[in-house]
């Protein structure tokens, strides 16, 4: 009698506390077949002999060279996409976050309106969006003549092919990514916080400073996160908006992997790149120290 | 501060003053034509139920609200226009709304530190010590109970050393027990400090149970303004009547409004009230008395003359509530009083189906107009 329901307590418990991993399981099982198991053959090809071709085949020598020589030849893309990318995500910034906070606090009965409207970009494909910008920035289009005739370009001056245009397009772009989390994370800001450091002698500004802004770091990160990893490896704005003087290493790992077919660069240069976003990732948000936030 | 040339002014006069503050959201009238002076190191509170104004009152001495009409201003100094940080008034918020980024030592330094005043540090620690906060300086608000919370926001305000401390609701989120605690602890705090605090509450009996005086409100205007005990034992309306504790309303018909007792004739028996607390004199009038100030007792006792007495009740509802008992009286027309005997030991308890007759002292009755709802102000069980 005493001993009955005991057995039963323990199975109920070992059900709740065991299977609930299981949860995790079709998501690890696409995170392995979908990135662990082509970033391990990715390592691989990076490692085969560069004196190999698509057509002879690749002989896997270990030959670790291959990344101080990729370092080497591509070193201003490295620099250029990196200056590009924290250039569109440092304007992103400056763009989004009035925008969100806009949203959030002062948009009143058209919020959603609003929300719906900074998504709707993404209901054209991106190709598509990023063709119409080179019609946009062309030479013989209204930007360009109204700079023109302002005296803000030269006569000879022109936007297209040039690295304004290319950041253009990639703030464009990118510029969703930052706005939403922004938004999401300035939302949640209790209004009541922002009257009681008014109560204790915050101007409006300094209140914004002082309260507001530490509490929408978390979009802050996430936002900057968003749009910076994936504007570093993007290719398709200078492709259509650029040339190669402002090609970036996404445009190189392209060219590399379907046009030259050289394995064994494109591989290499593909991981140098996430290692080298993962160690900025990290240091920025042990930086930015969101932990300690609520 | 641009303190006024003092012309007139008394030192220590720094009284809030509201004077005929309105305040309307669209068409909705949420302070009407509102008039009060708190006087300065009182204990004043803004009594009432949800939606009656007082937060609203309370905000436009805070800044936080702008009239649509009137002025505040403190002593002679007129705040009307001035924006909430440039006021000398803190708030303690009914939410708290602690700052659950900043540790709840930069917390409490917040307001001292926006001012860019010397000695934050140790300003702060002794604000934290009067509080019993010392040892969790170093938490952050989402780590502390719901009074430690509170004690926080007290905290955080008082140590600007406002001329005025509005308390919105401030222990609107404790539970029973550790509110009592609260009330005892915010007493102590105003009477050691002398700082006028303006406390907004719904509960009745943290009103009473704190403060010097009680402004009752209601649909946007007072009510009635005194000491707790005064509003209680001489309440000006039904309304107060019913919301400050509970009182029985018997329709009655004025016979002899002469002489310092008014004689009312209540369901054909002669009531005396005594004239101060006659706020009608002619014509039909609610006769008001608390439970408590009435005795019931067993049909045909004897009849004091400075007592009232009412026969030809029986008893219809007992409740025992361990230190009182409560009985319900039906009259011979039909209405159920409320009688309140504390359970002394003295006296051997009635039961349903006795017939009693009910008896007061002439002075624990009141008066009031008949044109007024008997039920304004009831609170229900639930405290809704």
């Amino acid at each position: 009698m005493s001993q009955r329901p005991a057995p039963v307590v323990d199975g109920e418990t070992a059900r709740r506390r065991g299977y609930g991993w299981l949860l995790l399981v079709p998501g690890m099982l696409w995170l392995v077949v979908f990135f662990l198991i082509p970033t391990v053959q990715l390592f691989f090809t990076s490692l085969y002999d560069p004196s190999g071709s698509y057509e002879l085949g690749y002989a896997m020598t270990w030959h670790f060279q291959n990344y101080p020589d990729a370092v080497r030849d591509n070193f201003d893309l490295f620099v250029r996409s990196f200056l590009y990318a924290g250039i569109t995500t440092f304007v992103c910034l400056l763009l989004a976050y009035p925008l969100a906070y806009a949203i959030a606090f002062k948009s009143g009965r058209w919020k959603n309106f609003l929300l719906v409207l900074v998504i709707a970009p993404f209901f054209t494909s991106f190709l598509l969006r990023t063709l119409s910008w080179s019609a946009i920035l062309s030479d013989q289009g209204v930007v360009t003549s109204l700079l023109k005739s302002v005296a803000i370009l030269p006569e000879d001056g022109r936007l297209l092919a040039t690295p304004v245009a290319v950041i253009a397009g990639l703030i464009y772009n990118f510029l969703p990514f930052m706005t939403l989390p922004l938004y999401a994370s300035l939302d949640k800001v209790d209004p009541r916080l922002i009257e009681a450091a008014g109560d204790l002698y915050s101007s409006p500004f300094t209140g914004f400073r002082k309260v507001t802004v530490p509490l929408s770091m978390p979009g802050v990160v996430s936002g900057t996160l968003l749009t910076f990893i994936p504007a570093c490896g993007d290719y398709i704005n200078a492709e259509l908006l650029g040339t190669t003087r402002q090609y970036m290493i996404g445009n190189r790992i392209q060219a590399a992997f379907l046009r030259e077919r050289d394995y064994p660069v494109a591989a290499t240069l593909s991981l140098l790149l996430m290692l080298v976003v993962v160690a900025m990732v990290v240091v920025y948000v042990r930086r930015a120290g969101t932990e300690k936030l609520v | 501060m641009t303190a006024g040339p003092g012309s007139g002014a008394v030192a220590g006069d720094r009284d809030l003053k509201l004077s005929r503050v309105t305040k309307r959201f669209g068409d909705f009238v949420a302070v009407d034509d509102l008039t009060l002076t708190v006087p300065e190191g009182s204990f004043f509170a803004l009594l009432g139920p949800s939606g009656c104004g007082k937060t609203t009152t309370l905000r436009m001495v805070a800044g936080l609200e702008e009239p649509t009409a009137g002025r505040v201003s403190i002593g002679d100094q007129d705040i009307t226009g001035l924006r909430p940080y440039k006021r000398p008034v803190n708030t303690v918020f009914q939410s708290y709304a602690l700052f659950p980024h900043l540790a709840v030592f930069e917390n409490v330094a917040f307001g001292l530190r926006r001012r860019g005043v010397r000695g934050v540090e140790e300003r702060t620690e002794q604000m934290l010590e009067l509080v019993e906060l010392r040892e969790y300086a170093g938490r952050r608000p989402a780590q502390l109970s719901g009074g430690q919370q509170q004690r926080v926001a007290l905290a955080r305000a008082l140590i600007n050393e406002p001329r005025v401390l509005l308390l919105d609701e401030p222990l609107g989120a404790l539970d029973l027990k550790l509110r009592r605690q609260m009330q005892i602890e915010l007493k102590r705090i105003q009477t050691e400090i002398e700082t006028t605090f303006v406390h907004v509450t719904h509960d009745q009996e943290e009103a009473m149970t704190m403060a010097d005086t009680i402004a009752v409100m209601n649909r946007g205007v007072i009510e009635q303004l005194g000491a707790p005990a005064e509003l209680y034992e001489n309440p000006l309306t039904t309304f107060v009547a019913n919301f400050l504790g509970q009182s029985n309303l018997i329709m009655t018909e004025v016979i002899d409004p002469s002489g310092h007792t008014v004689v009312v004739d209540c369901h054909g028996q002669k009531v005396a009230v005594v004239a101060s607390r006659c706020h009608t004199q002619q014509g039909r009038g609610w006769l008001g008395v608390r439970p408590e100030k009435i005795s019931a007792s067993a049909a045909g006792c004897e009849d004091h003359a400075d007592v009232n007495v009412l026969t030809g009740g029986v008893v219809s509802d007992v409740s025992f509530v361990g230190v009182s008992t409560q009985y319900l009286v039906r009259m011979p027309w039909g209405q159920e009083l409320m009688v309140f005997e504390q359970n002394t030991g003295t006296r051997s308890p009635l039961t349903n189906g006795d017939q009693v007759d009910l008896a007061w002292s002439r002075d624990h009755a009141f008066l009031l107009d008949a044109e007024q709802d008997a039920q304004a102000g009831v609170v229900r069980e639930d405290g809704s």
